[in-house]
């Protein structure tokens, strides 16, 4: 009872990355609150699901297995995880800020009337003074999150409901097993008890997922550019750039906006985010939203013409020239030297 | 056949182009400086709707929002793209309100319109990018939902069934559910069309009574005030919280389970640079040194 709970994306038969990040930050958290992190599958065919998920530090997994789990529609999961929490009563329900967690979250959270923070960058544990009633709150989840469009940082709490629900996106926690052999139990759970007939209403009739088109997350050195690149002509420099130097090719928001590039490029917040060992940023002013996606990053390189562009403040670089000047010369000057 | 279609609508702050003077020195949002427009993915919301009334003659498209009294401006502007009527919800009692407790609101004011096939919203506002909204709509009403639509294919009105494409991470997916049913829509869905001269017109004056108040409220006149006696069209219909039959426990901040403990400017932590200019000697001895340190090449 009031233990951490992650819910695990499933494509097919593979737990996605970004539940088993969730999965070792909920351990961690686990551990701070000395309780135990316990984690949901359900889909179709997931015989052996455990040897995916019990390393991660998981203390018990609920298996979820039945047709009709597969492809992921919202009632079927809603009713699962509504049914397991009412009596389960978890303090802390963390899931993917996907498609699916974002169709999920919000449909369990308003069932259950708890509070749900799309999008964190940071969970923390920590206490919470209401000074107005003189009640204070300890260990609470810290729900931590770029707000209004990138320009401040927003903590948010929920003193009073439980679960404390929060999406995170893939990518910006760091996934980490943490024993191979580690000892959960495993429970499977009569799907029928959990979801009414009636809930299989909407039909997946066809699905086409496709591997995706570029690397951006993996790739070891990123050049991205930001609206100050004027165009998707002037983007063309930055895949030269990219191809000399075998690197991807991200964006901003403000630029994949603007139609410059497109959006599953976009890097940030709401977007990919990225750890590459070379970041090379072009043009891009640096909102919170964006640094938020590339903030760990080896090496940031800068090229502004602006000089108090605040991405410059965290850059280990800063060129001080405009991009139609200094991308051509990174070029000429790689292809020169590299030889 | 017709179908009766509800878009939920939002006047955001224009967030994505945000000046330096956006901020106030003390870390708060200066709202003056951010223009007031109707959220992208919700015009997004409002063309799936008005495809569907091309094609189903008869449908009515609703549009429904929830603001201070300015926020009729998002009903003029559903108007005059081809939208029927609309509802501005509005009360002090849902200000500071989450995600659930604006659901909660929506849903009540869903319910006080009563007949509906579809509810269509954008997927999310660009305030707060939750996306949280649709479907905790859909969950207080008791309907399916289906987010992230990119395209409407077919209203089968005998069958009552609904086909639409969404995208999904890495894909498409096609998916049939049940009328009624509640839709978000994606950004790469078919944008708005256009606003048509004939309805900016028509619907040019039409004010909500806050609006009017406004106005009046220096005891100047009205204008063209024997025009909303004319033409009940011109009155923007503001509902408050007892219009709806809302429990106001449940609305605002007090039906808001989460609460903000701290908000803050970021100040970027500055780490020790190099700054180069755009000349060519800089641009090679960084290339030479980021060489000889393996971080490229």
């Amino acid at each position: 009872m009031n233990n951490v709970f992650v819910y695990c994306e499933i494509e097919g038969t593979t737990v996605a990355d970004v539940s088993l990040e969730l999965l070792t930050k909920g351990r961690k958290l686990a551990n701070q609150l000395g309780c135990q992190l316990e984690a949901i599958t359900a889909g179709t065919g997931l015989t052996g699901i455990e040897k995916q998920v019990l390393p991660y530090g998981v203390d018990k997994l609920h298996v979820f297995d039945a047709p009709g789990l597969f492809p992921y529609t919202s009632l079927p999961h809603t009713s699962i995880l509504v049914n397991l929490f009412k009596e389960e009563k978890p303090q802390i329900c963390l899931m993917g800020a996907t498609v699916i967690g974002r169709d999920l979250g919000p449909r369990v959270s308003s069932a259950l009337t708890s509070g749900l923070t799309a999008d964190c960058t940071q969970l923390e544990i920590g206490s919470h003074e209401d000074k107005k009633n003189s009640i204070t709150y300890e260990n609470l989840l810290y729900q931590i999150r770029p707000a209004f469009g990138g320009n401040i940082v927003a903590t948010i709490v929920n003193p009073e409901h439980r679960p404390q629900m929060a999406t995170v996106r893939e990518g910006v926690m760091k996934k980490e097993i943490l024993d191979e052999n580690y000892k959960g139990e495993v429970v499977s759970h009569d799907v029928a008890k959990f979801v009414p007939e009636t809930d299989y209403v909407v039909k997946v009739i066809d699905r086409h997922v496709e591997k995706a088109k570029h690397n951006l997350k993996g790739a070891p050195i990123v050049i991205a550019g930001g609206y100050g690149m004027g165009s998707k002509e002037g983007f063309d420099k930055l895949f030269e750039l990219a191809k000399e130097l075998h690197a991807e090719v991200g964006a901003s928001r403000a630029a994949v906006d603007a139609g410059y590039a497109d959006h599953d490029r976009q890097i940030g917040q709401t977007g990919v985010t990225v750890r590459p060992k070379l970041y090379i940023a072009c043009g891009i002013s640096g909102q919170i939203q964006h640094i938020a996606g590339m903030q760990d990053a080896g090496i940031i390189i800068s090229v502004n013409n602006d000089p108090n562009a605040p991405i410059n403040a965290i850059a280990d670089y800063v060129i001080n020239g405009t991009v139609e000047e200094v991308v051509p010369k990174l070029i000429k000057y790689y292809k020169k030297n590299s030889k | 056949m017709s179908l009766k279609i509800v878009v939920l609508a939002k006047q955001v702050p224009d967030t994505r182009n945000v000046g330096k003077d956006a901020m106030n020195a003390d870390g708060t949002i200066n709202r003056a400086a951010l223009p007031a427009i109707f959220n992208p993915e919700d015009l997004n919301a409002l063309e799936q709707a008005l495809r569907l009334k091309d094609t189903h003659p008869g449908s009515t498209v609703t549009i429904l929002t929830m603001g201070p009294g300015r926020a009729a401006e998002i009903i003029r502007e559903g108007l005059y793209r081809g939208a029927d009527n609309g509802y501005l919800l509005t009360d002090r009692a849902f200000a500071g309100a989450d995600t659930l407790a604006t659901s909660y609101a929506i849903a009540t004011a869903i319910r006080k319109i009563g007949e509906y096939d579809l509810i269509i919203g954008g997927r999310q506002a660009i305030d707060g990018d939750t996306a949280q909204v649709g479907p905790q709509v859909a969950e207080k009403l008791g309907l399916s939902q289906i987010t992230y639509t990119e395209d409407i294919l077919n209203v089968d009105e005998t069958a009552r069934r609904i086909t639409v494409k969404r995208h999904i991470d890495g894909g498409v997916e096609t998916v049939e559910g049940p009328l009624p049913i509640v839709l978000t829509v994606n950004g790469s869905a078919a944008p708005c069309r256009p606003r048509n001269a004939k309805l900016l017109q028509k619907y040019k004056r039409a004010l909500g009574a806050q609006e009017k108040a406004a106005i009046t409220k220096e005891g100047a006149e009205l204008p063209y005030a024997e025009l909303y006696e004319k033409f009940p069209y011109l009155n923007i219909t503001e509902w408050n919280v007892a219009d709806v039959e809302g429990d106001t426990k449940q609305c605002g901040l007090s039906g808001s389970p989460t609460k903000v403990k701290k908000i803050e400017n970021i100040v970027f932590q500055a780490k020790e640079s190099k700054t180069l200019t755009g000349s060519d000697h800089d641009i090679e001895d960084l290339i030479v040194e980021l060489l000889a340190n393996h971080t490229i090449g």
